[in-house]
């Protein structure tokens, strides 16, 4: 349980990745920030409670991986990875742009950046094979793959789902970052998810459901996640696309839209407590 | 000719299990075509590191890749009409991420034969050659195959795409045959023309150059195994040593061995050419080596096309 100073020094982590995403998708006048706003407390709780890297050795075979499947939300990535020391943070500023490795989309190549990512459906699948490796290289790590709800469509996803609960692998968890909408508009009109904790868990899955913005339930169920040995968890985190910037919250506008203007801008920043 | 005929997919479980020996790293995945593409064998020999992903390509490229980034060294299987479904993955997660991935496919081209058009794949070549970090090659013959899978294991550490047949294949290579990549192979020497060939084609070329020769036609057949990277060398040298290029595969002429010739020629040293191929056609049901005069690239095709391009140039 993260509890005082602990709780709150993860909640600044992911306000902070809030704020770099701001930053970086309206220095490069492009990006997602509606998608990357849900995920920032996740990432908070992953890279600064849960996973198992060291930006010192980022190729030790032991080390947990994370795969950002939805890698369109490459600034809450880039920011979660250089706040841990990956990189340093004065590098966020080249995000997109032509004399930078920071790439629209997850690229790796990036410290700490296990796997490119960018067209959706394909991490859970590259999650099964890094979770068969460890298997039979007897190490003990885990795999933890983000997935968009938007990627939910995908045939590759089920396809991956299936695999990884024919080889019970407990050494897989996903993330769902359940923000409710995608490019076109809300993931019920545009492709019907239904109950997906229903169909995850007839899919094999160890299924937990949380509030996706509540730093405490994330870090309580993916410990519980990595104790799990019967098979794959998958974690359904509600969240709200855009959160913490009130213009964007709940906007579907803003999936690939930075702020529009320095008014957006400005109002982006003090929603998030930053001081201009 | 007196060749003795060999499956190319027996070589290829064969050499997996021997690489599997040599190398605890090579890992095996399929998409519920084993028993046709034969990595069932190293499935049988090493459970532990053989995966039977389902009907689900995609599923099985991306956890390829997975299993690759983790330093695996991985061959992945199914009918080359199938892996295309997982092309953008394999785009995404194989190509972009540089995994080290052998795509090995089988029942490529028409040489599937009695299965038909479905199950013929003739635009392989030019969907996987043209991304970026691919290569591409396809051996002639059992003892190509076996020294390929060894050169891509030993020597290559990113995505290969090798196209074996479902059709049992004369072989055509002496038995210390050694493939390298970007180099091709001069079967015959020749001054009248040059017939460049890959896969099942290869032997057909060999067979017409012979009856070319009883009419004074002297050939060069030449096996194009290295498609990606091509050996242009010898390209650009055949426009200087005969003029007249014929190129034949069992595969589309668009974007195959064909256009890749063209390109070459045109670039540096352009002589007339022939592609012959399948001509932005469907294959059909029949038997594999009937398909071939069906679709007029078999031996008297070849023969009658070399003819016929001798008196025009």
């Amino acid at each position: 349980m993260l509890v005082g100073d602990e709780l709150q020094s993860i909640q600044e982590i992911a306000r902070k990745i809030r704020v770099h995403t701001i930053k970086m998708t309206y220095s490069a006048k492009s990006g997602h920030p509606g998608g990357s706003l849900s995920i920032a407390d996740i990432l908070a709780v992953l890279y600064f409670k849960i996973l198992n890297v060291n930006p010192e050795h980022p190729d030790d075979p032991k080390r947990d991986r994370f795969i950002l499947s939805k890698g369109h939300a490459s600034p809450a990535l880039y920011a979660a990875l250089a706040l841990r020391g990956f990189f340093p943070v004065e590098l966020l500023s080249g995000f997109r742009k032509i004399d930078s490795d920071l790439e629209g989309h997850v690229h790796r190549g990036i410290p700490g950046v296990e796997a490119s990512t960018g067209s959706l459906g394909q991490g859970l699948g590259i999650g099964v094979g890094m979770a068969l490796s460890g298997r039979i290289n007897s190490l003990d790590y885990k795999v933890v793959v983000a997935l968009g709800d938007g990627e939910m469509d995908e045939g590759n996803i089920w396809e991956s789902m299936m695999a990884a609960s024919k080889f019970k692998l407990a050494n897989l968890i996903a993330i769902l970052d359940r923000n409710k909408i995608q490019l076109d508009g809300y993931t019920e009109d545009i492709m019907p998810l239904g109950n997906i904790a229903d169909k995850v868990r007839s899919f094999g899955w160890n299924v937990i459901e949380i509030d996706g913005h509540n730093v405490g339930e994330i870090y309580d169920s993916l410990k519980e996640a990595y104790s799990f040995s019967a098979g794959p968890t998958f974690v359904i985190a509600n969240t709200t696309k855009g959160k913490g910037v009130t213009y964007m919250e709940g906007n579907p506008k803003y999936h690939g839209k930075p702020p529009q203007n320095e008014e957006e801008y400005i109002k982006a920043l003090s929603d998030l407590g930053e001081k201009l | 000719m007196n060749w003795k005929i060999e499956s190319l997919r027996d070589a290829y479980s064969r050499t997996l299990i021997d690489l599997g020996h040599l190398d605890e790293r090579v890992m095996v995945f399929d998409a519920d075509l084993s028993s046709s593409t034969k990595t069932w064998r190293f499935g049988k020999e090493f459970p532990e590191r053989f995966f039977n992903m389902g009907i689900s390509e995609q599923s099985m490229v991306t956890a390829a890749a997975g299993a690759a980034l983790s330093g695996k060294v991985v061959f992945a299987s199914t009918f080359a009409v199938f892996l295309s479904r997982a092309y953008e993955q394999i785009r995404q997660s194989i190509c972009y991420n540089r995994a080290n991935v052998k795509f090995v496919t089988t029942h490529a081209g028409i040489t599937v034969g009695e299965d038909g058009a479905t199950h013929q794949m003739i635009e392989d070549v030019g969907i996987m050659s043209g991304l970026p970090v691919m290569s591409v090659v396809v051996p002639a013959d059992s003892v190509e195959t076996v020294s390929m899978l060894y050169f891509l294991h030993d020597k290559t550490d990113g995505p290969f795409y090798v196209r074996l047949s479902r059709e049992k294949f004369p072989v055509i290579n002496d038995d210390d045959y050694e493939f390298r990549l970007g180099h091709s192979t001069t079967l015959r020497d020749g001054s009248d023309l040059t017939i460049f060939s890959y896969g099942a084609t290869v032997s057909l070329s060999l067979q017409a150059s012979e009856i070319l020769a009883s009419r004074g036609v002297d050939a060069r057949v030449i096996n194009m195994s290295s498609i990606k990277p091509l050996d242009s060398d010898a390209v650009i040298k055949a426009s200087v040593d005969t003029g007249r290029i014929i190129t034949v595969e069992e595969h589309s002429i668009i974007n195959g061995l064909g256009s890749r010739v063209a390109e070459v020629l045109s670039e540096n040293k352009p002589s007339r050419l022939v592609r012959m191929g399948m001509r932005d056609e469907f294959g059909k049901s029949g038997h594999s080596w009937e398909l071939f005069d069906y679709f007029h690239i078999g031996v008297d095709d070849i023969v009658k096309t070399s003819e016929k391009l001798m008196k025009e140039v």
